[in-house]
């Protein structure tokens, strides 16, 4: 499995990550992630057939009554925000509805 | 006072032998002198320590129950919320938010009577190495100042370094305790996973953060991790396993301990100076009465990539929060952009390089095609590296490794070449993975002035037996107790 990436590659994923990422950025991580996954290869390497995967290391399960608690003011939820509709409780965001 | 421990400040507050403004005065005046230098706070709150220590001051005259903590000045890796309180974890897209809510960690300090001083500098998100990820400049090692503190709790282990305070917070998923605590000659401690609650701290990668004390010593460790730890109804990953006061574990007793020490794993790649510390460390511990017992843990030599494709994944889901929209910064490059242009842009123009470079390698490993290959490969070696130790710990109580398999390097010695800068994690990431507790001590110098550390590693929520061996390595050496010059103390 080669790893060698492409600027395209680059692009698809910054797509996916929702970054719009200069030329220079492309280039740039082009070269850099492509030499992080090859080092990465080396796991292709190891026996894993039948290892099941750790996602987590604790085996306490968590659960808690499905119950209404306080949550936070809203005003200071929306105080933070770049384009706040204190009034209203809301965010506002760049039209999506033409 | 300035070079006192924290329990030897609690105590002369509690009798009155000095008042917690006095002491908080003294810290905030050193970190003003040292800090135009070191760089180590993002942000320094005067007024509301001052507050918190007339509030303790106030207590005392009253008559009042004082916590273990009480009149302690600590500093809060700048990815810790503070209610009020500006937290940016290093980065432009949080530059201004200010937290609607206390992290429980500062809770509970705050509950045990800590003083909080300020927000210390850190890389951005926590992602790095040597804290030069930093949106507002990297900080500078105490000890040597045109070499980096390590990261990513960089400004932290400065802090306490530098005298500034005797108790700082950091956050370790990769050895971003450990690190810095080792580059900068103090003490470092990553608990158990779960051990302490994460709510509040701006998550990096789920599986792997943790929130842990930076010191001078080992009993300071062990006092703050007791107000520290236990399970929190607002972090569904927070343990319910009985919290012991760790500070009863450090009896100076550790003969017949058995020290793991993986010859092969801690051999190659390891400067000089580092290799004849830790020699000399470990044959002290075998000198306090510990039995030094050779392991093997094959799979650690894997555990950099799985590190940086478990870590990274998560970070690109943990960070798809930072949209422009609820909090922090939004591009407003063009009044008339699409919703779309309005998150890539501010994604763009707000994260850094090397957060960008983790969300993209994330992006990519779980992405169609690449999942298998990659994040699952990754997910299941990280099972091995687990079973490693499980096995190790079989037949011994602690694991000893340099913390770092280099000193202090130099600022900009490695910001060109991502890769090269993730193996110096090699031998941190590990606890991590498997979710260990892990401590790093100041165990000698490389060239006269760079710190170096030495690593234990313990069993899943046996910090005692951790904390224990640390100490009596702390009793019987003092490298804890020498201090960088920087400005006069």
């Amino acid at each position: 499995m080669s790893s060698s990436l492409t600027i395209a590659d680059v692009e698809r994923i910054a797509a996916l990550a929702q970054l719009e990422l200069t030329t220079e950025e492309k280039q740039l991580f082009t070269k850099q992630l492509a030499d992080i996954l090859d080092y990465a290869r080396q796991l292709q390497a190891v026996e894993t057939s039948g290892v099941p995967a750790t996602a987590y290391v604790l085996g306490e399960r968590v659960e808690r009554e499905d119950a209404g608690r306080p949550s936070l003011a809203i005003d200071d939820v929306v105080s933070n925000a770049p384009d706040p509709a204190p009034a209203a409780g809301l965010f506002r965001v760049p039209r999506v509805i033409g | 006072m300035l070079q006192s421990t924290a329990g030897a400040i609690r105590d002369d507050v509690a009798r009155g032998r000095i008042s917690a403004v006095e002491i908080c005065r003294a810290c905030l005046d050193r970190t003003a002198s040292v800090n135009s230098v070191l760089n180590a706070f993002n942000l320094v709150s005067a007024e509301r320590a001052l507050t918190q220590a007339s509030e303790i001051d106030r207590r005392r005259a009253a008559g009042e129950t004082l916590g273990p903590l009480a009149g302690v000045p600590v500093a809060l890796k700048d990815n810790l919320c503070v209610r009020g309180v500006k937290t940016t974890a290093s980065s432009r897209i949080l530059e201004h938010f200010v937290p609607p809510y206390d992290a429980t960690v500062v809770a509970r300090l705050t509950a045990a009577g800590a003083v909080v001083v300020g927000k210390t500098n850190c890389d951005e998100f926590a992602m790095g190495s040597s804290n030069e990820n930093s949106a507002f400049g990297p900080v500078r090692n105490p000890w040597a100042q045109d070499r980096t503190p390590g990261g990513s709790s960089g400004g932290s282990a400065a802090a306490v370094a530098a005298r500034c305070v005797p108790v700082a917070l950091g956050s370790d998923t990769g050895g971003s305790i450990r690190q810095p605590a080792a580059f900068c000659g103090v003490v470092g401690l990553k608990p158990t996973y779960g051990r302490v609650s994460r709510y509040g701290l701006l998550a990096f990668a789920s599986s792997l953060d943790q929130i842990g004390p930076i010191t001078h010593t080992v009993r300071d460790a062990a006092l703050a991790l007791n107000a520290l730890a236990g399970t929190d109804p607002c972090d569904a990953t927070s343990s319910h396993e009985p919290v012991p006061d760790f500070t009863a574990a450090l009896t100076g007793a550790i003969k017949g301990i058995r020290v793991g020490v993986p010859r092969a794993f801690v051999t190659e790649g390891v400067d000089n100076g580092v290799r004849t510390a830790f020699d000399t460390a470990i044959e002290t511990l075998r000198g306090s009465g510990a039995r030094l017992v050779d392991i093997d843990l094959p799979h650690a030599r894997y555990a950099i990539p799985v590190y940086y494709l478990v870590a990274t994944a998560e970070a690109s889901s943990n960070l798809a929060r930072y949209d422009g929209v609820r909090y922090g910064y939004r591009s407003a490059r063009d009044k008339d952009q699409s919703l779309q242009q309005m998150y890539s842009r501010t994604r763009d123009e707000g994260f850094g390089a090397e957060v960008k470079r983790r969300i993209m390698l994330g992006t990519y490993v779980l992405s169609a095609g690449y999942y298998d290959a990659y994040y699952l490969k990754a997910q299941q070696v990280r099972t091995l590296l687990r079973h490693d130790y499980q096995r190790a710990f079989e037949t011994v109580d602690v694991v000893a490794m340099p913390t770092s398999p280099i000193p202090p390097f130099k600022l900009g010695e490695k910001t060109d070449d991502p890769l090269q800068m993730y193996l110096a994690d090699v031998f941190t990431v590990s606890a991590n993975l498997a979710g260990l507790p892990a401590i790093s001590i100041p165990c000698g110098f490389s060239g006269g002035n760079l710190p170096i550390g030495l690593q234990l590693t313990g069993r899943m929520f046996d910090e005692a037996t951790l904390l224990r061996v640390a100490d009596a390595y702390e009793r019987v050496t003092d490298w804890h107790a020498r201090a960088p010059e920087v400005g006069a103390i």
